[in-house]
């Protein structure tokens, strides 16, 4: 037994073309997805997402890498005699079934009886509240309705993993808010691992266990939504998350760390040299200028209803996003000089 | 000045109905009156004769020395024997069709270009002249034949003048109505529901019969139908690779015209041929109605 593991990738390559023209699609990657998890990956688009769960699908094999399901070795079996199901992005619903012989596809491939299939049936439908759509066509359902009733068909046969492709990335912004929290209350009825993909760095978040953020075929950052977001390790993955202020500072011998002009704080970073911190619009703080602060100006303020957005200029001539919550301040006017004090617990010292 | 929508509709199907009327509905008319009529003079026809339905009885009935009018079955039999050549035909296209309709359907474009030019190819020659190259490959001294009977393990085998070479010629003169509608159907196949299909634990056979082949029916129909119909009425290929022995309605037919200078009896049998195609396509579209549903 392989502990508590219900997927395991590890040191997965995959190439596609031959030769010169060959373009590496993954590169090395590992990962470990537990029982139950909601385990999302999150990347831009082409850096190697669906590869890899088509790998894990078994619709491509890997040029090296072992993928094991449930703790046993599958990277060799094909795909109809692997426990995972997919909803794919593109739904793939069969036009010339109807909604409960879709659903029912993969229980009767299992030899199950017809009785037992109807209620199975009717137990995935309901789930999906798509009962009272089980007679009709896929062509004559809307992309939300098509988009649940993949769900129920990859659900029905009781995977023990869920592969989800950007379920959600056709539908709009409304519907797409109902989905996910549907999805996420989905999972925890049906205790399935979910391994779902998305380009959608605020559904990462909102709906995962852990999020994995990749780039170019490698997985830069994993772990749950708020290390990802509070402590990003890497450029890329600071930036592609939520609003992000880079700054590029001097690492000092004795913990200490130099930004601008003279502006030394105190940090434990354990580098030497040049190095770009990170901090987040909301951990940053406005206070009038003095030892210890960044100078900076004022360029503009937006009033958010929740929260001010202050757009400051750097003395170096970069820009700070800052996000002040306490909006029952009087107004600063734009062009007054404040201070910027960073707290050192929200300052991240990021690899490059 | 404002003619009626209706009006104007009728106005513009004028030339459509006026062609459709002269080059189809006055033949099988005249078709259908002549298969009434008695044979005689220099043209088969005796256009004076009564009208009667004595060519349809002749089909099934047939007036002995004294007289009494008798069963004759063997026009009954030819007509058996070319529904079921026809039907062996259009399995044996779609056996060879079907997998290359597939594969075609995987190739690159250039590739796909190419074998639709070469599955069209053998159009430019005659049907004659293909028939009589059949006739030259499958002859007692031919290549084929000699390749044969050399490995047959019942004797030297006679692939010439019977059924056989009637099925294979007529399979090779239709394969490309088979693979052609198979090909459009599988060119336009969205190839992720076979993906969704092995997902959900189908082997590829299972796919093949539960997703491929029921969303192809509409091809595999119209390509049977295209393989189907024409062979009913083939005569060529029976005539030279079947060499007259095996007789079909199609040679049946073309002797009234010819040799024996009844237009009147080949017209009844052409009226027949004709309602067997309606028969055949009507209770097609009820089946596929019924599927639709
Ligand atoms: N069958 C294939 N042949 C050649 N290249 C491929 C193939 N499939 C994917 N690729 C390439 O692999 C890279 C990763 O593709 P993939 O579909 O995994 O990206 P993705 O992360 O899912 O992107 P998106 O968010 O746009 O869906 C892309 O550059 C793509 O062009
Ligand atoms: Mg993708």
């Amino acid at each position: 037994m392989s502990g508590s593991s219900a997927v395991s990738i590890r040191n997965i390559s995959k190439s596609f073309g031959r030769g010169a023209s060959a373009v590496r699609v993954l590169d090395d990657v590992s990962v470990e997805i537990g029982e139950r998890e909601f385990f999302t990956l999150l990347g831009p688009s082409g850096c190697g997402k669906t590869t890899l769960l088509r790998l894990i699908a078994g619709f491509e094999l890997a040029d090296r890498g072992v993928i094991a399901i449930g703790g046993q070795d599958l990277t060799q079996t094909p795909p109809f005699r692997r426990p995972v199901n997919t909803v794919f992005q593109s739904y793939a619903l069969f036009p010339h079934l109807t909604v409960e012989q879709n659903v029912g596809f993969a229980l009767e491939e299992q030899g199950m009886a017809r009785d037992k299939i109807r209620s199975r049936v009717g137990e995935a439908l309901e789930m999906v509240r798509m009962h009272s759509f089980a007679r009709r066509r896929p062509s004559e359902l809307s992309g939300g309705q098509q988009q649940r009733v993949a769900l129920a068909r990859a659900l029905a046969p009781r995977p023990q993993v869920l592969l989800l492709d950007e379920p959600l990335s056709a539908l709009d912004l409304k519907l797409r808010k109902e989905m996910q929290i549907e999805l996420k209350q989905l999972q925890a009825e049906a205790g399935i691992t979910f391994l779902f993909v998305t380009h959608d760095q605020e559904e990462a978040l909102t709906l995962s266990d852990r999020v994995a953020v990749m780039q170019g075929g490698h997985i830069l950052q994993m772990g749950p939504p708020r290390e990802i977001y509070e402590a990003p390790t890497h450029r890329f993955v600071a930036d592609f998350i939520g609003d992000i202020n880079l700054l590029e500072a001097e690492a000092l011998p004795g913990d200490q760390l130099r930004i601008g002009q003279g502006v030394t704080l105190p940090m434990a970073h354990g580098k030497a040299g040049a190095v770009t911190l990170a901090i987040r619009p909301e951990r940053a703080r406005l206070t009038a200028p003095g030892a210890g602060t960044l100078d900076a100006t004022l360029i503009h303020s937006a009033y958010l209803g929740t929260a001010l957005l202050h757009k400051l200029e750097l003395p170096g001539g970069g820009t700070f996003l800052l996000r002040q919550s306490e909006v029952a301040q009087t107004p600063l006017e734009s062009g007054s000089r404040v201070g910027l004090a960073l707290p050192a617990d929200a300052l991240r010292v990021l690899d490059q | 000045m404002s003619a009626s929508p209706t009006l104007r509709r009728l106005g513009l199907l004028t030339p459509a109905l006026a062609t459709i009327g002269l080059l189809v509905g006055v033949p099988l008319l005249l078709m259908f009156w002549i298969s009434l009529l008695q044979k005689g003079g220099t043209s088969g026809v005796d256009w004076a004769s009564v009208p009667s339905g004595a060519n349809y009885l002749r089909l099934v009935w047939e007036e002995d020395f004294d007289g009494t009018m008798i069963v004759n079955t063997s026009y009954l039999l030819i007509l058996l024997r070319s529904v079921l050549q026809a039907a062996l035909t259009t399995g044996l296209c779609l056996l060879f069709g079907l997998p290359v309709a597939l594969w075609m359907a995987g190739l690159g474009r250039t590739q796909r270009d190419i074998m639709l030019l070469l599955i069209t190819i053998p159009f430019w020659t005659n049907l004659l002249v293909r028939n009589y190259a059949w006739l030259i490959i499958l002859r007692e001294d031919g290549l084929v034949a000699q390749t044969v009977n050399a490995v047959s393990p019942f004797g030297p085998v006679q692939l010439l003048y019977n059924d056989l070479a009637v099925a294979i010629g007529l399979t090779y003169s239709f394969l490309p109505f088979m693979i052609l509608p198979l090909y459009t159907v599988f060119e336009k196949f969205d190839w992720r529901l076979l993906e969704a299909a092995h997902d959900l634990g189908a082997t590829r056979a299972r796919a093949l019969r539960r997703v491929v082949l029921p969303i192809a029916g509409p091809g595999i129909l119209a390509g049977s139908l295209l393989v189907f119909i024409p062979c009913l009425g083939a005569f060529v290929t029976p005539a030279l690779l079947g060499g007259g022995k095996t007789l079909m309605l199609g040679n049946i037919i073309q002797m009234q015209f010819g040799a024996s200078r009844n237009w009147p009896f080949g017209a009844a049998l052409s009226v027949v041929l004709l309602a067997l195609m309606l028969i055949v396509m009507t209770s097609v579209a009820l089946l596929r109605n019924r599927r639709a549903k």
